[in-house]
């Protein structure tokens, strides 16, 4: 092996530096799925009747449903029957405030850097954070609930706002959507509920930490964000995973809704568990991701950071309604090791003047593979679309694959549309000059590749750049300093 | 001890000799000239000394304060106090000028067994040696030499020199595509950052360079061999000349020092 393949192989190689397993108590349902199991979930949440109807319809269909296999992915069979569908931290009592939440789990949180009573301090971050399925803490609500921002765990939404979840819900993603979002609709646990009423601008990020955290459990969160007109709310989502052998399916839900003017930024980090060298175990994440601008002049805003999962199926979407709204899509996603990653967005145009932009970078390390998929979609009555798609895409060593497959679909001659790919490597003479500045091949490839993925990163809120840009090192480098 | 001593060094690429028997001496104060026309070897040798490995040394050493150079990783070669101002500097798409050389600065440090350098100080660092090279600070957050002019970069290069403080700088062609005041800032940094602990091997073609960089030795690089050696007189002979009496010198077995 020549130095440089065993620096691309020691920096691909790298050890998941999240590996851990945490000890709190569980409460997991048993492995297996049926009507029962919907029941089950439903009760345990005291859920009202139309929801259980929801649930079962969705189960119905889903039975009816086959996963999907246009992507470029090879996905092993999965036994949904092997799965268990329900898994809650058990709390002592009800938690007024961090002091009562389990030390494991705000240990948990420290070892991630993103330690919750700092972020309350530091950052103004309202914090709702989500371990496995039910929401242990939600923070800064009450000065929220002054601006009439209803920020909330699934469940407590379905209790406290049930008018709002019941008129929302499944707008977006229907239950019938595709494979996932169905099995998803049956058995959600729980996710984030979010509301901002017309008019409010939300002062601060909303966050929730998504962890899985129990052994063969799958993760189904459902998280639903509703922006009234002329409001704006920016989003974050991040989440990490402790390392272990069995593949753990996480196929998440998240709708967006945008009414006139209003304006909604997602961003996420994803860290899941991908795996080791050899593709033994990691997350398989299939997320169904969709906003609609619904309003005119309203804005939805995708940024993604992916740098996890051994498998990831993603396309955070947006279906543009409202005349003069715009769509946009941020993403890096790096791979490494046996990674699969087919992720990218649809861009549907079916009010006039509506505008979309997509900046894809993919890394790929490895032996992975690394795939942009997307789709610009013109209705017939969307005078004068515009989209403007940049897919990048960086290899370092010779055994990864970095694909392209753009679609359109233009049913309006107005539309102007415009595609730029490219596929590089980092070049010999690039390394060279940082190295004779001092700095050693891993640290040269971890600037490299923040400099190739900044506008992306500079589109995320400016603590979450620090991290995002933090863990793309992370997962470079060999060794962790 | 000299700061740089090179033994016949012999290097090819390709299976192509490029570099036929190089020796050279450069004590700490000094200033050297390389002169020599166009693919005689000079950047070659430059690249030598930074640690490019494309290129194979195929017999002779280069000690650097009595160590092996040849030895160490280009990344340890900087550590140690090797700088090199490339003839091409590279950009860096997305790289902050100040992040990259934050991360510089930093790794150097920690050689050294120094602390990271606090936002504030680096700042102030930063913003003194752009003083030096008369650069504005708004190059600090534009990429690496993205989009710089030809004159830009090659003076951005002698801002990284003034903020990293090597021992031994190699200047390949700094002042090529310089316009006069260009090449007084250059010359000027250069002449302040000098002193009797670091020392400067500057390539170039031109004599000017020299009228303001004043070396103590100037050396004739041809087809891969020093073949002649002086004072800073020999710059303005080559100057007049051009290289063929050297050539001419050669075939007629003239003596090679004078
Ligand atoms: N990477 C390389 N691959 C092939 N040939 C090379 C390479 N690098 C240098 N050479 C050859 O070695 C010879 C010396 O090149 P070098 O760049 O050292 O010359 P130079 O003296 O710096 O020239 P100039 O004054 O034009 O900068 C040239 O013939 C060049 O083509
Ligand atoms: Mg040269």
């Amino acid at each position: 092996m020549s130095k440089d393949d065993k620096i691309i192989h020691e920096v691909a190689g790298s050890e998941y530096k999240y590996g851990w397993v945490s000890n709190i108590e569980e409460d997991t349902l048993a492995p297996g799925l049926s009507e029962e199991t919907v029941h089950f979930i439903s009760a345990k949440k005291n859920e009202p009747e139309w929801l259980l109807e929801w649930r079962l319809k969705a189960y119905r269909q889903w039975l009816k449903m086959t996963p999907p296999s246009w992507q470029n992915l090879k996905i092993p069979p999965i036994d949904f029957q092997s799965i268990s569908y329900y898994s809650a931290p058990k709390p002592k009592k009800k938690l007024d405030s961090l002091d009562e939440v389990d030390p494991e789990l705000l240990a948990t949180f420290e070892k991630l850097g993103i330690s919750l009573e700092e972020q309350k301090r530091l950052t103004g971050v309202a914090v709702d954070a989500v371990i496995d399925s039910v929401s242990v803490t939600t923070t800064f609500k009450e000065k929220l609930g002054e601006l009439g921002v209803i920020f909330c765990s699934m469940s407590e939404a379905v209790r406290e706002h049930p008018e709002l979840v019941r008129k929302y819900l499944g707008r977006v993603v229907p239950p019938t959507d595709n494979f996932y979002a169905a099995l998803n609709s049956a058995v959600f646990s729980d996710g984030s509920f979010a509301y901002i009423p017309k008019g409010v601008r939300c002062p601060m990020e909303l966050s929730t930490y998504f962890r899985i955290n129990a052994a063969g459990t799958g993760q189904f969160e459902r998280t639903l964000i509703v922006a009234e007109e002329g409001s704006y709310v920016s989003y974050l989502e991040g989440c990490t995973a402790p390392q272990r052998d069995e593949n753990q399916l996480h196929a998440a839900v998240v709708e967006l809704i945008a009414l006139d003017d209003a304006e909604i930024k997602y961003s996420t980090v994803q860290n899941w568990y991908p795996g080791d060298k050899d593709g033994v175990g990691g997350v398989y994440n299939f997320v169904t991701k969709r906003g609609i601008c619904e309003g005119r002049r309203s804005k939805i805003s995708w940024t993604q950071v992916e740098t996890g999962s051994a498998i990831t199926w993603k396309y955070p979407s947006c279906i543009l309604k409202g005349d003069d709204s715009i769509g946009e899509f941020y993403s890096v996603a790096l791979t490494r090791n046996r990674q699969q990653a087919d992720t990218g967005t649809k861009m549907i145009h079916i009010g006039k003047n509506t505008r979309s932009r997509i900046i894809s970078k993919g890394i790929s390390a490895g032996q992975s593979q690394n795939s942009y998929r997307g789709l610009v979609s013109i209705n017939k009555g969307a005078e004068n679309a515009r989209n403007y798609s940049q897919c990048d895409s960086l290899l370092l060593g010779d055994q990864c694959g970095a694909h392209t497959f753009p679609y359109l679909d233009c049913s309006n001659p107005t539309a102007q549309i415009e595609h730029e790919a490219t596929t590089s490597k980092i070049g010999e003479d690039v390394l060279f000059y940082c190295r004779q500045r001092g700095m050693d091949e891993e640290e040269a490839t971890a600037l490299i590749i923040n400099g190739f993925s900044r506008e992306v990163l500079k589109k995320l809120p400016m603590e979450f750049a620090v991290e995002a840009q933090k863990l793309l090192a992370i997962s470079l480098e060999g060794s962790v300093g | 001890m000299a700061l740089l001593e090179i033994n016949n060094l012999h290097a090819s690429i390709d299976g192509n000799e490029i570099l036929k028997g190089i020796n050279l001496k450069v004590e700490k104060g000094e200033i050297h000239a390389i002169m020599g026309p166009n693919g005689s070897g000079k950047s070659t040798l430059a690249s030598i000394i930074a640690g490019r490995e494309e290129y194979e040394v195929t017999k002779g050493s280069v000690l650097f304060e009595g160590k092996d150079l040849l030895d160490l990783a280009p990344e340890e070669r900087a550590r140690e106090g090797v700088f090199l101002a490339f003839q091409y500097p590279v950009e860096i798409p997305g790289v902050s000028t100040a992040n990259f050389i934050k991360a510089s600065v930093n790794e150097i440090r920690k050689h050294r067994g120094e602390e990271p350098l606090d936002a504030a100080s680096m700042m102030r660092l930063m913003k003194e040696k752009l003083a030096l090279v008369e650069m504005d600070k708004s190059f600090l957050s534009r990429s690496v030499n993205e989009g710089f002019s030809g004159g830009e970069k090659k003076r951005n290069e002698i801002f990284q020199m003034a903020v990293m403080q090597p021992k031994l700088a190699v200047l390949d062609e700094t002042d090529s595509g310089l316009d006069i005041d260009a090449l007084k800032i250059v010359a000027n940094g250069v002449n302040k950052l000098h002193n009797e602990e670091n020392a400067f091997l500057v390539i170039t073609h031109y004599q000017r360079l020299l009228d303001y960089i004043v070396p103590d030795k100037v050396h004739v690089l041809l087809n891969g061999r020093i073949v002649k050696s002086g004072g800073k007189e020999l710059a303005l002979d080559l100057e007049a000349r051009g290289y063929d009496w050297i050539k001419e010198e050669l075939e007629a077995g003239a003596p090679q020092n004078s």
